[in-house]
C-alpha cells in the first residue's frame, strides 16, 4: 500500500517542517488527570446524553469544567460525569455476532401483523 | 482466517457507504496517523489562535466588545478541547501531544504567526481568518472519523457566532471616522494574504494519491476551498465599502467565480519553516504558560488523591 499521501497537503494539514519551540524540553507530564465522560440532559423531561469527555483531577473539578466546556449557550440542566476507565463496552469486532439475536424477528415489530383496514386505531 | 487485505477492504466498505470509522474499529495505521496529525495540529490550532486575540481582551474599546472577545476566546479553548479528546482516541496521550507542539514537533496553523496591531484586526480576524476555517470545519463535519465529525459539529454550531461578530466589529469601523475607516482597511490588507494560505498548497503542488479523499477524512481539495472562500468574501466585502489587496481580484463571468492574483509562496513556506513574525513569541506564550501552570495541575491532583485517601480510610 501507498503510504506516500501523507505528504499531500491539504488545508489544516500543516507540513513538518522544523520550526520554533527548539529551546522547550519535553518531559512527560507527571501531574496527568484521569479522563472523564460528560452527560448532558438538555432540558427536563429528556434522557441524559454523552456530550463529549475532558481531563479533571475529581469529580467536582469534572463537573465545573463540563459546565465551562459543554453549557457555555444553555445546552443543558444536569450534567453527570463518569471517569472513563470505569466505561466498559461491547467489542466492535464481535458487533455482528452479538447482535446477530434480535436480526432474524421482525415479529417483533408491529408492521409484522397485517391487519384489515378496518381495524380502528391499533 | 482474516488477512489484512480483507480487513482493508471492509473498512474501504465502510467509508463507501458512509458509515463512520469508531475508535476501536479496525483501521489502517496510516488512516490513524493521518487523523492523529490532522486533528492534533487542529487542536494546537485552536489553542494557539487564543494568543493574537488574546492581546486584545484588556484593550478592546467598550465593555461589550471585551465580553464578546472573552467569549470567543473562551469557545476556542473548548475547540482545542474537543479535538484534543478526538485525537486521544487514536491512541496518542493529550500530554505527548503538548510537548510535540512546545517543542516545535508539532505544528499549528501558521496564521496565528501573524501580529495583532490594532483593533480593527480582530474583525478581520472573525471575518476572514473565521470564515476560512468555517469552509474546512464544515466540510470536516462529513469526515469520515466519527470523533473527529462529531467534534466539528459541535465547533460549527459556535463558530457562526465568531464570524459575525468579526464583520460586525468591520462593518461599524467602515461606517466611523476617516481614521477608523482607514485602520478597517488596513487590517483587512494585512489578513487577506496570510488567509489565503491558510488553504495550503496549490492542488498541482502535489503529485501523490489522493488516499484521504479515498478515505473521506477531505472532501474538497484546497483550491476548491480557496476558491469558495475568494467567492464568498469577494461579495461581502462589497457591504464594508472597502476592497482587497489584490489587483487580479475580477469576476470572471464564464466560470462563474472570481480570478484571483498568485499568493507568495515564498512567504507561506518561511511562515511555516518557523521564521514568521511571532512564531517564537506565541511558542514562548504557550511554553510559559505550560511550565508556570505545573503547579497548580500537581496540586489539583494531590488534593484529588488525597481525599480519595480519606474516603476509603472513612470506608472502611
Amino acid at each position: 500500500m501507498n503510504h506516500q499521501f501523507i505528504k499531500k497537503l491539504y488545508y489544516g494539514d500543516i507540513p513538518d517542517e522544523p520550526g520554533s519551540g527548539a529551546a522547550y524540553i519535553a518531559k512527560a507530564d507527571t501531574a496527568a488527570w484521569p479522563l472523564w465522560e460528560v452527560f448532558i440532559r438538555s432540558k427536563r423531561g429528556l434522557d441524559h446524553k454523552h456530550a463529549g469527555s475532558l481531563k479533571a483531577a475529581d469529580a467536582t473539578m469534572a463537573i465545573e469544567n463540563a459546565r465551562d466546556v459543554y453549557t457555555r449557550r444553555q445546552e443543558g440542566v444536569s450534567i453527570w460525569v463518569v471517569e472513563s476507565k470505569n466505561i466498559h463496552a461491547s467489542n466492535p469486532d464481535d458487533a455482528e455476532s452479538f447482535f446477530d439475536p434480535a436480526e432474524d424477528k421482525v415479529y417483533r415489530h408491529p408492521s409484522f401483523y397485517e391487519l384489515p383496514d378496518e381495524v380502528k386505531h391499533m | 482466517m482474516t488477512t489484512i487485505h480483507q480487513f482493508e477492504n471492509d473498512f474501504q466498505d465502510k467509508i463507501d457507504q458512509e458509515a463512520k470509522i469508531e475508535p476501536k474499529d479496525w483501521m489502517p495505521d496510516a488512516y490513524r496517523k493521518t487523523n492523529l496529525r490532522q486533528i492534533s495540529q487542529h487542536a494546537h490550532s485552536e489553542v494557539v489562535g487564543m494568543l493574537p486575540e488574546g492581546n486584545w481582551i484588556t484593550r478592546a474599546p467598550s465593555l461589550k466588545r471585551k465580553a464578546i472577545l472573552i467569549a470567543k476566546v473562551q469557545d476556542e479553548a473548548g475547540h482545542g478541547l474537543y479535538l484534543y479528546c478526538a485525537a486521544e482516541t487514536l491512541g496518542q496521550s493529550r500530554e505527548q501531544m503538548i510537548d510535540d507542539l512546545l517543542s516545535g514537533k508539532a505544528k499549528y496553523s501558521s496564521i496565528f504567526n501573524y501580529p495583532t496591531l490594532t483593533w480593527a484586526d480582530m474583525g478581520a480576524i472573525g471575518w476572514l481568518v473565521d470564515g476560512a476555517a468555517i469552509l474546512n470545519q464544515v466540510m470536516l463535519c462529513r469526515t469520515s472519523y466519527g470523533p473527529y465529525a462529531r467534534a466539528m459539529v459541535r465547533i460549527c454550531k459556535e463558530e457562526s457566532f465568531h464570524q459575525r461578530q468579526g464583520f460586525e466589529t468591520l462593518l461599524v469601523l467602515s461606517k466611523g471616522t476617516a481614521a477608523q475607516k482607514e485602520m478597517c482597511q488596513d487590517a483587512i490588507n494585512r489578513w487577506w494574504w496570510p488567509s489565503l494560505m491558510m488553504f495550503g498548497p496549490k492542488d498541482s503542488e502535489s503529485t501523490n494519491s489522493d488516499q484521504s479523499m479515498k478515505w473521506k477524512i477531505k472532501r474538497k481539495s484546497n483550491d476548491e476551498l480557496r476558491q469558495n472562500f475568494v467567492d464568498m468574501i469577494a461579495e461581502q466585502i462589497k457591504l464594508l465599502g472597502m476592497t482587497l489587496p489584490d489587483p487580479h481580484l475580477k469576476w470572471n463571468e464564464q466560470k462563474k467565480s472570481y480570478d484571483f492574483g498568485e499568493i507568495n509562496w515564498e512567504e507561506f513556506w518561511n511562515v511555516v519553516k518557523g521564521n514568521g513574525p511571532c512564531n517564537k513569541e506565541r511558542i514562548d506564550a504557550r511554553i510559559k504558560a505550560h511550565e508556570q501552570g505545573a503547579w497548580v495541575r500537581e496540586a489539583a491532583l494531590a488534593y484529588a488523591e488525597k481525599k480519595n485517601k480519606i474516603k476509603t480510610v472513612s470506608a472502611a
